[in-house]
């Protein structure tokens, strides 16, 4: 039977982490992930779980010592924000081309300068190419199990790659909501015992973890990188199945919302998704045929699936919560734009960054980019320009 | 020796097994070699003692030669010879 009970998304993150009970989390208290490392160190203090908790000095330390304990064969966690993912920037790619699937809930916050503490996706959209997967939740239950699902996702023997499980910053992170919790039970035996490929405390066979690696093999390892991103695109979903299967439950890479029969559609990750729908609910009851995509996973970026879903849409507007100041639109609509370069009947297509550190989005802001494309639908033109939602 | 592809490698740059250093020579980055004029040898050994990476070959007291695989090719064994009989050449 499932729990109903209150929790933030911070809280719901943590206890995501009481149920998995890793090893080993070591974490450092970043605004707004705060609270998650501190949900889980009491779950420690009141002898809740028995993992190992690490408090360390520096987010760069805290990444340190989840590879070593990843290294050594212990299921690792850690969590961030922004400057605090910045500081790891380093060992986030050396647990990655590493491959220990280091499970990491982290909560989108604006990265500096100006100092923010809000809601923006800068800091994981900067660590996109870092090979680490990404998830995008929309809201609390879905970071719940998002992180659930994530540790079997990340420990699959033919991915093996860290994967970032991302919520909005006190949108998502400091918001109450009713959360079903699943049984304590039914979690382990989903995620099963972890068994790493290799362990550096195994003296009966000693390895060599992170050696030196010039013009004679590094590429080799990035190919096989590249090559387990392109398995997590195929395997994900067999994976997400077994989790709906036994949680009874609905996930894939993405959510598609009333888009089968649209005309019209935004693209848009995380929590803003929630807003959108009710913009889209009301669209659909004045006749109009709007829709919404929302990616969960962005990393591996599923670009076949998406060129499916907006096939034949009319016009299409692709929302960002990052700028990339490449002058060519946020992360997401240039891999979007990217994705259906070959189709031959493209959607007409523009591109909206909004909400940079934490500037509110409402359904007015939404309902005016659906009516920008009614009236492209309607001239049939649509410059593909980068359009900044709610900036003065 | 032939290369292998990036299907063939352990994940990860995962060196699955300890001791393998022996297999790296490292007197690959070597620009100038010791070399013995043998008629001037005293078989002393100082160079022996002071070569950083155990290159100089010994036998029963005496001096055989250097293990090319692992000299660097620093030149201490040239510098440190009472007799001179060791020259750094090219190679």
């Amino acid at each position: 039977m499932n729990k109903l009970i209150a929790l933030t998304g911070d809280q719901a993150a943590a206890e995501a982490m009481r149920q998995i009970e890793p090893d080993v989390v070591a974490a450092y208290p970043i605004t707004p992930q705060t609270e998650i490392a501190m949900n889980f160190s009491q779950f420690v203090a009141d002898g809740r779980v028995k993992t190992e908790i690490i408090p360390v000095e520096s987010e760069h330390s805290a990444m340190s010592a989840c590879v070593g304990a990843a290294a050594a064969g212990a299921r690792a966690m850690t969590a961030t924000s922004a400057n605090g993912l910045a500081l790891m920037w380093e060992i986030v790619y050396i647990a990655a081309s590493t491959r220990l699937p280091i499970v990491m809930p982290t909560v989108n916050r604006a990265l500096s300068a100006p100092i923010n503490i809000h809601c923006d996706h800068s800091d994981t959209m900067g660590a996109r190419d870092s090979g680490w997967l990404q998830v995008y939740c929309e809201n609390a239950q879905e970071v719940y199990e998002s992180i659930i699902a994530a540790v079997k996702i990340a420990e699959h023997k033919d991915i093996q790659l860290p994967i970032m499980v991302c919520q909005d910053g006190f949108i998502t992170s400091h918001a109450v909501e009713g959360l079903e919790i699943f049984d304590d039970k039914k979690v382990k035996e989903f995620i099963g015992e972890y068994k790493s490929r290799f362990s550096l405390l195994d003296i009966e066979r000693p390895i060599t973890v992170g050696p030196l690696d010039l013009q004679d093999y590094y590429f080799e390892h990035k190919r096989q990188q590249s090559e387990a991103m392109k398995n997590a695109l195929t395997i994900i979903p067999g994976v997400l199945g077994e989790f709906n299967k036994e949680f009874k439950r609905n996930y894939g890479l993405f959510e598609a919302y009333r888009l089968d029969d649209a005309e019209i559609a935004l693209v848009v990750m995380s929590s803003t998704a929630g807003t959108a729908k009710v913009v889209v609910d009301n669209l659909r009851a004045e006749g109009i045929k709007a829709g919404l995509l929302r990616p969960r996973f962005f990393r591996p970026f599923p670009k076949e699936e998406i060129a499916k879903q907006l096939f034949g849409l009319k016009a299409v507007s692709i929302l960002d919560r990052s700028e990339s100041f490449s002058t060519q639109g946020g992360p997401l609509f240039i891999d979007i734009r990217s994705a259906l370069y070959e189709l031959d009947n493209k959607p007409l297509m523009n591109n909206h960054i909004f909400g940079l550190g934490g500037r509110d989005i409402g359904i007015e802001e939404i309902e005016s980019v659906f009516r920008d494309l009614i009236k492209a639908v309607k001239d049939n033109k649509l410059e593909t320009k980068v359009n900044y939602l709610g900036v003065r | 020796m032939e290369k292998k592809g990036w299907k063939q490698i352990p994940i990860g740059g995962l060196i699955a097994q300890g001791g393998t250093a022996k297999e790296y020579k490292t007197g690959d980055w070597r620009t100038f070699k010791p070399v013995r004029n043998e008629s001037k040898c005293i078989n002393c050994l100082i160079c022996w003692v002071y070569c950083p990476d155990s290159c100089i070959m010994v036998k029963d007291g005496k001096m055989t030669g250097f293990n090319y695989d692992y000299c660097k090719g620093c030149g201490i064994c040239a510098s440190v010879c009472p007799v001179k009989c060791i020259t750094m050449e090219k190679g």
